[in-house]
């Protein structure tokens, strides 16, 4: 049962590693990537389905014992995370097969080991191999993003590559001070650890810092709009729903198990989510092409999290975890949308094209969708995730973070109404009146992910009770805990 | 404390690099700012302890985790560097990067058309990145 664990992680690797040596013949790097991505979506939706009564899977590799061992452990938060990402990977391949990016060289095997290097990192259970996989993450994203990007993508990938080395050097340090004042990196000897004993706290908290860095927290978020939007909008697809969700992943367990959710610390992380929240929608509302937009909502998405995180009861956490899964979706639909976009009019500037909506009304159809869930409309997931995390705030009688929530989503819906009117209503540009093709390649997975997020809004109760199931083992990790100290 | 000196002197040196133009000196201000977090993988293990963890285990053998960790984080600082020079000799021009940057800019052909993208500093090609 636990060997299923090492699917997401180590399936991935082995395939990139085969499909290295066999460099271009990109009919048989589809089929390997695709089934590979597949096998992982099934893996990843029977770990949810073991993990929904609160079960913990652990695998020790190798079988060494308790601290000395690799292991990966799944609760129902890291389940739903692989599952997700699985999903979202697989529509950017279909994407990639229709913008041309993944013909470039070794594209394929890289977004293989990024995908690894992700799933790892959701279920890993210590802070060391944290950091090793998320290096096994971050090295092919520098690669891809020195591969795909466009004109520029000098500057903005040594913006990438230096912010998130040092990121990293940071972690490490953290790592290496946890290591030194508690003599153990696993999540399950850590436990409470930092709730307990100040100078644990310190050294957690460079730990934190530095995956504030990694997740573009505001104020270290600096690097995230700078390079994303020079990127092809396919890989920063798959940026945004691995590499900061990776980062505000590890954050939030972080916070659960070590600090146990210390109340001292949530008026932090309130802030720190509020003002990623308002920081990021009003860099939206300046920007002028539809990555560049879509980017600074990234900041602002990743507050709605944490300020989940930082209200730490059951509702809120719930809302984190349902909000977190579904914002995924969303934002790789966007993203995807703008690779159409892109792909049929050359650009994602606002100005001087339109008239989409009447040329490709399935594009169209696809971004509504995916722009009002990110707004917060019903019937879409972004609605029930919204207002789960407002009835939090209002159960715990957090009034100004209600209100910051409810004007930030007003801000949202503008700026997508920006986006709409600029790219689809009015008329088609003079120049190039004619769209270049945007394929059933392009259309389908914005289409499809667009889908999700009107089923999980529609029918949102199994995904609510895998919030629910999260938010108690995050409220409570008692059970994680002792099954990932082996206890 | 000796630990805590060279850390302190490793770092101050890393960070006045970091922070120099030039794409050179910020690698090697991540190479020094890399030494300087093994000294601290090692000194959180304790310097003092010294004996080979090979047999029996008494109170001054050294322990083995952290020089693990410290091996790991040696192996992906190289490969980083390795990285980080090879974009430094692709953005100096380097001598393969001709004739792979036409082809480059004819596949990302849709971006250069808008002109979509900041800086525009024009088509490095993808050549001597580390495959």
């Amino acid at each position: 049962m636990s060997g299923l664990l090492l699917i997401p992680v180590v399936g991935p690797l082995l395939v990139a590693g085969v499909l290295l040596v066999l460099p271009g013949r990109i009919r048989l790097h589809r089929v390997g990537a695709f089934a590979t991505m597949a096998v992982v979506l099934v893996a990843g939706l029977v770990l949810l389905v073991r993990t929904s009564d609160g079960a913990v899977p652990v695998l020790r590799v190798g079988g060494w014992p308790g601290p000395i061992a690799i292991s990966l452990a799944a609760d129902a938060l890291s389940a739903l995370l692989v599952t997700v990402t699985a999903v979202v990977v697989l529509c950017c391949l279909v994407s990639a097969v229709g913008s041309g990016d993944d013909s470039r060289p070794y594209f394929l095997p890289l977004v293989l080991v990024l995908t690894a290097g992700g799933s790892g990192a959701f279920l890993t259970t210590d802070l060391f191999n944290l950091f090793v996989l998320i290096e096994v993450m971050l090295v092919p994203s520098y690669v891809l993003l020195s591969l795909a990007g466009g004109a520029g993508r000098g500057g903005a990938g040594r913006v990438y590559v230096a912010t998130n080395l040092l990121g990293s050097t940071l972690l490490l340090a953290g790592v290496a001070f946890v290591y030194g004042t508690t003599g153990a990196v696993g999540l399950g000897e850590l436990a409470g650890a930092a709730r307990d004993e100040p100078t644990v706290a310190v050294a957690c908290g460079v730990v934190l810092l530095a995956l504030g860095v990694k997740s573009a927290l505001v104020p270290l978020h600096d690097w995230l709009p700078r390079t994303y939007p020079v990127v092809s909008p396919v890989v920063v697809a798959l940026f945004s729903g691995l590499l900061t969700k990776v980062g505000l992943y590890a954050v939030i367990r972080i916070y659960a198990v070590v600090y146990g959710g210390d109340p001292g610390y949530r008026w932090l992380l309130g802030a720190v989510a509020l003002l990623s929240m308002v920081v990021g929608v009003l860099g939206a509302v300046g920007a002028d092409s539809m990555r560049r937009i879509l980017t600074f909502h990234m900041v602002s998405q990743i507050g709605y999290v944490l300020l989940g995180l930082a209200l730490f009861t059951a509702a809120g956490l719930a809302a984190a975890v349902y909000y977190l899964a579904q914002y995924i979706l969303v934002k790789a639909a966007l993203f995807l949308c703008a690779a159409a976009v892109r792909a049929g009019r050359g650009t994602d500037r606002l100005e001087g094209s339109g008239g989409l909506a009447g040329q490709r009304p399935a594009l169209a159809l696809a971004f509504a969708g995916a722009a009002l869930s990110l707004a917060g409309l019903p019937p879409f997931s972004g609605f029930v995730a919204k207002f789960l995390l407002l009835r939090a705030t209002a159960e715990t009688g957090a009034w100004l973070a209600m209100a910051v929530a409810v004007l930030v989503s007003l801000v949202t819906l503008l700026s997508m109404l920006k986006i709409w009117s600029a790219l689809f209503t009015g008329a088609p540009p003079a120049s190039s009146s004619v769209a270049k093709r945007i394929g059933p390649t392009l259309v389908g997975p914005p289409l499809a992910l667009a889908g999700l997020s009107l089923a999980a809004g529609l029918a949102a109760q199994p995904l609510l009770v895998v919030a629910d199931t999260a938010a108690a083992g995050l409220r409570d990790p008692a059970g994680y805990v002792r099954a990932v100290s082996g206890r | 404390m000796s630990a805590a000196f060279v850390v302190g002197v490793l770092v101050a040196a890393g960070v006045f690099l970091l922070l120099r133009p030039g794409l050179l000196r910020v690698v090697l201000g991540f190479v020094l700012l890399g030494h300087a977090v093994n000294v601290v993988l090692l000194a959180a293990g304790g310097l003092g302890r010294r004996t080979a963890a090979l047999e029996e285990v008494g109170p001054d053998t050294a322990d083995p985790l952290p020089q693990a960790f410290v091996l790991t984080a040696i192996v992906i600082t190289f490969g980083i560097t390795v990285h980080l020079l090879g974009l430094l000799r692709r953005d100096a021009g380097g001598p393969t990067s001709g004739a792979d940057s036409a082809g480059e800019a004819d596949t990302d052909g849709a971006g250069t058309v808008g002109g979509d993208d900041i800086g525009g500093t024009g088509g490095h090609g993808a050549a001597g990145w580390p495959g």
